[in-house]
């Protein structure tokens, strides 16, 4: 594969150190002196605490501090604000609210010993009644979870809504056909292969702090840092080194990054703290719980009029999704879908549990994962009524092309789509009537087979700042280029890879802007000491808001560069044309072989060229990019299984998938990020799962217990593509790295359920472990969000 | 990560010398082979032995041969050696078809046989698998050998009858011209517990008519990981259909499986009916020849 | 108590715990960090390392237990400076994305192809089946694997 001018399929920059492992992961940071924490937990759900008894711990010979609660708060640090302007106890003093909630903080010389001497704390806990199934939070009589929050009587967080209720009520009323569903997307956890941790580093003498944390959001845990803990911002630097694995879980900041920091400060010494896999997954941000009953009114011929959603959501004990602010249910309400309907209505309440916070997380693009899943498990459900084939009724109400830009019930412009034509593709490839036939067969037989559809539009890249900020950051984001004398190029953004593989996008969208090769781009990025100001990398933002911002520094670039080049060629820049040919980019003087390449331009730039009054030297330029609109990426993805009736067993066959994500910078790294969000599908609909006892305990606490797909599972995956470039975007990229994750479940539980049809199943919740589905058959579903009783 | 906590450490030379350190050291000694039950429970500090004595160097404790008509397996051969080992597959598909599905590949290379069976956990697939074949443990102590019956072996979760100086050190299958055996298993994904699985051996007579027959039944509560009502219903019948779902069905009800996250009740007893039923068919058609 | 290990062909002396994971005595004592550690529990294999030509979780294998062993960690791949070919695989089917499972992956892809040079789809699936990707949903990772077995004796 040659390296490509611009855009194209090339090898990924930053594979020659992972394959030699090489890599720098935050585990991998070494420093002198530097020592190690590890957090005590609570085993309980809800409990008071009586007291916390540490001096066995500090007598330990390896042991150089013990932070509690108590040692917090003298320091102001015991509570912090969390991504939605609430609180959260970084170690809890009053009462834990969660089993695995933070509540002491041991550093030591080694790891090994900072573990030791956690089983010398003795806390006395006062167990309380917890509050575990969300649809009980409310209840009269329930135990309030946040009574540290002044005058707060009840567990309820917010209530929210959006669209037309009476519109769509008057819909209904008068409808021919209506279907309604309960439903499930319970709680999951991205489960990165790296856990969170942190390295904080506090230099007495010059007040510096540093941090090395794997944050999808260095920018955003800077500032967050000098509000907390009062440290002056720039004193303040957040290394975010290479990242295994983010998919929203390392956007937040949590309570153990904030123990290494005072960690550091109290001891005078580096400090490293690396949760365990069973912390990670008990404490770090879950995702979804969401309880959606959807409704949908229809004609008798299949033509969709109206939808209503009721949402519970279950946020656990501190409100901490990571929502634009005023969006406290994210983008939940683009559950229209890709789909022409008259009226909408959707109410969310949030609900404070006994529960892990968390809900920014797992590639869910605000929500939108829970809104794709309703809508598209509802179409399912509105065929089954009417006796239509899942197909035809979405082709039927799909948006059509001349129908954009779209402006849905909800208030969202679409930007851009033609989803006939996509769909149309996936089935083509799929052979969807084939397919349709050996279902038939198969039924005469006895033998359970499914075919499932899900078509998504997703809406990434937040995203104006006007309408979208977190704790009052805009969602706006940076870039620098600077191109040095020699024609070699450094680009720094605010967004941070966790696998995107941003080193060789990026680079290729600067070398298409300059006509350079990417392997003369560096791309800097993770070191805010080092970047321009940005909100980060997730909810597919990169190439929606950073690589627009990276296009649009290097056009900033060029013309200075036209500015450089008309001195050396001494004719006026209105005269001169931009080209890349072979030999890459140039200034040309119009009519005339008289050039200059942006190598050539580059060294004039720095030299003693005498240039025209107001023209700067150099070739440099910063650019912050506000996204006039959101990109509204889609897709089509089918799915075949087949279900072993007397086990429950579900075999994913195949899966196909056509992805329209605009103009893709790099195919190859677009293909990969589809190939892990449909394996995420797979892992989501079958498998993945944290349910909790009614105490509380946590049963998925372990690898053992959550189980993520492994290569025997995912099927050889189908890919295709069609093109629906964004029209606002710079170089008219949509963005796609959570759009199989917000697609594929659907897929996957619409083809289990149509396989299970001839047993009268129109719905079963996620995730259909053979237990669930075999259930399902019998006709006595399971409740997954519990424990199996 | 999770790490133990301190223990001390001993290597054994030879199996008298692993008796001698299991006696110097006391019943908080533990034995280390491959590792992968201990250790995490040790990560997890849900065990925290004095010590560690790693019989891994004990070749002689990794033979893997037929003698005569009996098959016998070292304590010590690694999962993956089972399943690699062609007279094995041939004799007792069982055993390959229940190690295809323990762990996963890696994990095999370095879990063993005996430590799958001392760690007796009731989802441990090798114990219903021994069990369906009527395999022998030999069990060696300060005062010689023990030969114990496997189905006398686990005394309950997690427990077995080798004592804290001992050391289980073979297993021996008898090999009978005539069998089919097989083992079939329910997951939830690769390499996780079983929701449940059922192995069965099956011996045809004269006449086509069953002979013997073993029942291995795995996670559903199933006694010593067997069904003796279910066994001794098919001695004399002709392996039909009607036949096998019929000790299938004694089988599920002889269970008492528990509700966990991998299934509830209902499910798991129907699974230990319908997996026995497969197993049952699957060991009839080897056992006449029709299936390899 | 005092151990030697062979490591990449290099042999390390060391006084260790006896409870020491091999995996903390390879990054932490020999500066190897290639080997990563994800789960505690032997399930996601990101820690596996090739202990006498075998790949093991490292994870759970005493440092201990591997006195007078030879390990090979994604290190040792690179020969004389030439990639070894599964390592050129992973790069040209872009079999990697955040790089964490990068090194166990190619260790027990290293010993497939050792003992099968050929290995068709299912044979790679079943191999790594007890190894996690969560970026790449395992489909390049298979190319990946497939690449390598093609160009067996391809040079970097």
């Amino acid at each position: 594969m040659s390296t490509p001018m611009g855009f194209g399929r090339m090898h990924r920059k930053e594979d020659a150190r992972f394959i030699r492992g090489r890599g720098g992961y935050v585990d991998d940071v070494q420093l002198p002196g530097m020592l190690y924490g590890a957090v005590l937990r609570s085993p309980h759900a809800h409990a008071w605490i009586r007291s916390v008894d540490t001096a066995a711990a500090e007598a330990h010979p390896k042991v150089r501090a013990v932070i509690t609660g108590a040692t917090l708060a003298g320091l102001n640090l015991d509570w912090m604000p969390t991504l939605s302007a609430d609180t959260q106890a970084v170690l809890a003093t009053d009462k834990v609210r969660f089993q695995g909630q933070e509540v002491a903080f041991v550093v030591a010389e080694d790891r090994y010993s900072a573990r030791d001497a956690l089983e010398l704390i003795d806390v006395d806990y006062e167990p309380l009644d917890p509050v575990i199934d969300a649809r009980t939070a409310l209840d009269e009589g329930a135990p309030v979870i946040r009574d540290d929050q002044e005058g707060r009587t009840d567990n309820r967080i917010f209530d929210w809504e959006a669209g037309d209720r009476a519109a769509a009520d008057a819909v209904f009323a008068r409808a021919e056909v209506t279907v309604s569903q309960d439903m499930l997307y319970p709680r999951v956890h991205p489960a990165p292969l790296e856990t969170c941790g942190a390295v904080a580093d506090f230099d007495k003498v010059t007040g510096k702090l540093t941090v090395w944390c794997p944050t999808q959001a260095p920018h955003a845990h800077r500032t967050l840092y000098a509000m907390v803990a009062g440290l002056p911002e720039h004193k303040i630097r957040v290394i975010s080194p290479d990242i295994g694995g983010g998919f929203g879980g390392k956007v937040g900041i949590y309570p153990g990054y904030v123990c290494a920091i005072v960690g550091s400060i109290v001891t005078g010494r580096p400090v490293k703290w690396m949760e365990d896999r069973s912390e990670n997954l008990m404490s770090t941000a879950f995702a979804r719980d969401y309880h959606m009953r959807g409704e949908v009114a229809a004609t008798r011929d299949g033509r969709i009029q109206a939808i209503r959603v009721k949402v519970l959501a279950d946020h656990g004990a501190f409100n901490g999704t990571a929502q634009p602010s005023k969006f406290p249910a994210g983008f939940f309400h683009v559950f229209t879908g890709s789909y022409d309907i008259q009226a909408a209505h959707c109410e969310v309440t949030g609900v404070y549990t006994n529960k892990a916070p968390g809900g920014v997380a797992y590639a869910c693009s605000f929500r939108i994962t829970e809104a794709v899943y309703l809508v598209e498990r509802m179409i399912d459900v509105l065929a089954a009524e009417l006796g239509a084939d899942p197909a035809e009724l979405r082709m039927k109400n799909l948006l059509r092309p001349e129908q954009f830009p779209y402006t849905t019930p909800t208030g969202w412009e679409y930007d851009s789509g033609d989803y006939q034509k996509t769909l149309q593709l996936a089935m083509d490839m799929a052979g969807y009537d084939a397919l349709r036939r050996e279902q038939a067969e198969k039924r005469a037989r006895g033998e359970p087979m499914g075919i499932g559809i899900s078509f998504f539009t997703e809406a990434v890249g937040a995203g104006p700042r006007k309408h979208m900020d977190i704790l009052g950051l805009g969602m706006a984001d940076g870039a620098e280029l600077r191109v040095h004398p020699t024609g070699k190029a450094v680009l720094r953004v605010s967004c941070q890879t966790q696998g995107q593989g941003h080193e060789t996008t990026f680079a290729q969208i600067v070398a298409a802007e300059l006509g350079i090769s990417p392997d003369d781009v560096e791309v800097v990025h993770g070191d805010t000491d080092q970047t321009p100001f940005g909100l980060g990398t997730y909810g597919s933002r990169s190439t929606p808001v950073s690589g627009a911002a990276t296009a649009m520094v290097a056009r900033k670039v060029r013309e200075r560069a036209r500015q450089v080049a008309s001195a050396m060629l001494e004719a006026s820049p209105q005269d001169l044309e931009w080209s890349v040919g072979e030999s890459g980019g140039a200034w040309t003087v119009a009519g005339t072989g008289a050039s200059r390449t942006i190598q050539e331009i580059a060294l004039a730039a720095h030299s003693n060229l005498e240039l025209p009054d107001g023209v700067e030297g150099h070739l440099d330029a910063t650019c912050v990019y506000n996204p006039p609109n959101l990109t509204y990426p889609f897709g089509a993805y089918i799915c075949v299984v087949d279900v072993d009736p007397g086990t429950g067993q579900v075999k994913v066959r195949r899966f196909v998938a056509v992805d329209d994500c605009g103009n893709r910078i790099n195919p190859m790294i677009v293909e990969g990020q589809v190939h892990g969000g449909l394996a995420d599908g797979v892992g989501m609909a079958l498998m993945q799962l944290m349910a909790f006892d009614e105490e509380g305990n946590h049963l998925g606490a372990s690898f053992m217990d959550y189980l993520l797909p492994t290569a025997l599972e995912c099927p050889s995956w189908e890919l295709g593509e069609t093109v629906t470039p964004s029209p606002h975007h710079p170089i008219g990229a949509k963005g796609v790295g959570e759009s199989a994750t917000v697609g594929s479940p659907a897929a996957v539980v619409n083809a289990v359920i149509d396989a299970l049809a001839p047993y009268g199943v129109r719905h079963a919740d996620m995730p259909l472990t053979p237990a669930a589905v075999w259930r399902a058959i019998q006709g006595d579903p399971i409740r997954t969000d519990l424990a199996i009783t | 990560m999770q790490v133990p906590a301190s223990f001390e450490f001993e290597r054994a030379e030879s199996v008298g010398h692993a008796l001698e350190l299991l006696e110097r050291y006391g019943p908080e000694a533990r034995l280390v082979a491959g590792g992968h039950s201990l250790i995490p429970m040790m990560k997890l500090r849900l065990a925290q032995p004095d010590a560690l004595i790693d019989i891994n160097g004990l070749a002689e404790l990794s033979h893997l041969a037929v003698a005569g008509d009996t098959l016998v397996i070292g304590a010590l051969v690694r999962h993956a050696a089972l399943l690699a080992d062609p007279d094995v597959g041939r004799y007792f598909p069982i055993f390959h078809e229940a190690e295809r599905v323990i762990a996963d590949p890696v994990v095999r290379n370095r879990g063993t046989v005996g430590g799958s069976l001392c760690q007796a956990d009731p989802s441990e697939d090798l114990s219903a698998a021994f069990a369906a074949v009527r395999a022998d443990a030999v069990i060696a102590g300060p005062g010689g050998s023990r030969t114990v019956s496997i189905r006398d072996f686990h005394v309950g979760p997690y427990e077995t009858v080798v004592e804290p100086g001992e050391i289980l050190t073979e297993l021996r299958v008898p090999i009978r011209p005539g069998a089919g055996s097989a083992y079939v298993k329910v997951e939830r994904r690769v390499g996780d517990w079983p929701v449940a699985a059922a192995g069965a051996y099956l011996r045809l007579g004269p006449g086509g008519v069953i002979a013997e027959a073993g029942l291995g039944l795995t996670a559903v509560g199933a006694e010593h990981f067997t069904a003796p009502e279910a066994e001794a219903y098919l001695i004399g019948k002709e392996p039909g259909e009607a036949v096998l779902r019929e000790a299938g069905r004694i089988a599920a009800e002889s269970c008492e499986p528990q509700a966990d996250q991998r299934g509830p009740v209902d499910y798991k007893r129907h699974l230990a009916g319908e997996l026995t039923f497969r197993a049952l068919s699957r060991a009839a058609a080897r056992a006449d020849g029709s299936q390899s | 108590m005092r151990i030697s290990v062979t490591v990449n062909g290099q042999t390390h002396v060391r006084d260790v715990e006896p409870r020491l994971l091999l995996v903390h005595f390879l990054r932490d004592e020999l500066g190897l960090t290639g080997t990563h550690w994800g789960c505690d529990t032997s399930n996601c294999g990101v820690c596996v390392v090739q202990l006498d030509g075998v790949p093991v979780k490292s994870c759970t294998v005493l440092a201990v237990m591997a006195d007078g062993h030879e390990v090979t960690t994604v290190e040792g791949l690179e020969k004389d400076g030439e990639l070894d070919p599964v390592q050129q695989g992973f790069v040209q089917c872009h079999g990697l994305q955040c790089g964490f499972c990068t090194p166990g992956m190619l260790m027990t892809a290293r010993w497939l192809l050792d003992r099968n040079p050929d290995p068709d789809e299912g044979e790679i699936r079943e191999a790594i089946s007890g190894q996690l990707c969560r970026c790449t949903g395992y489909e390049n990772i298979v190319r990946s694997v497939r690449w390598a077995a093609e160009n067996q004796e391809a040079k970097a």
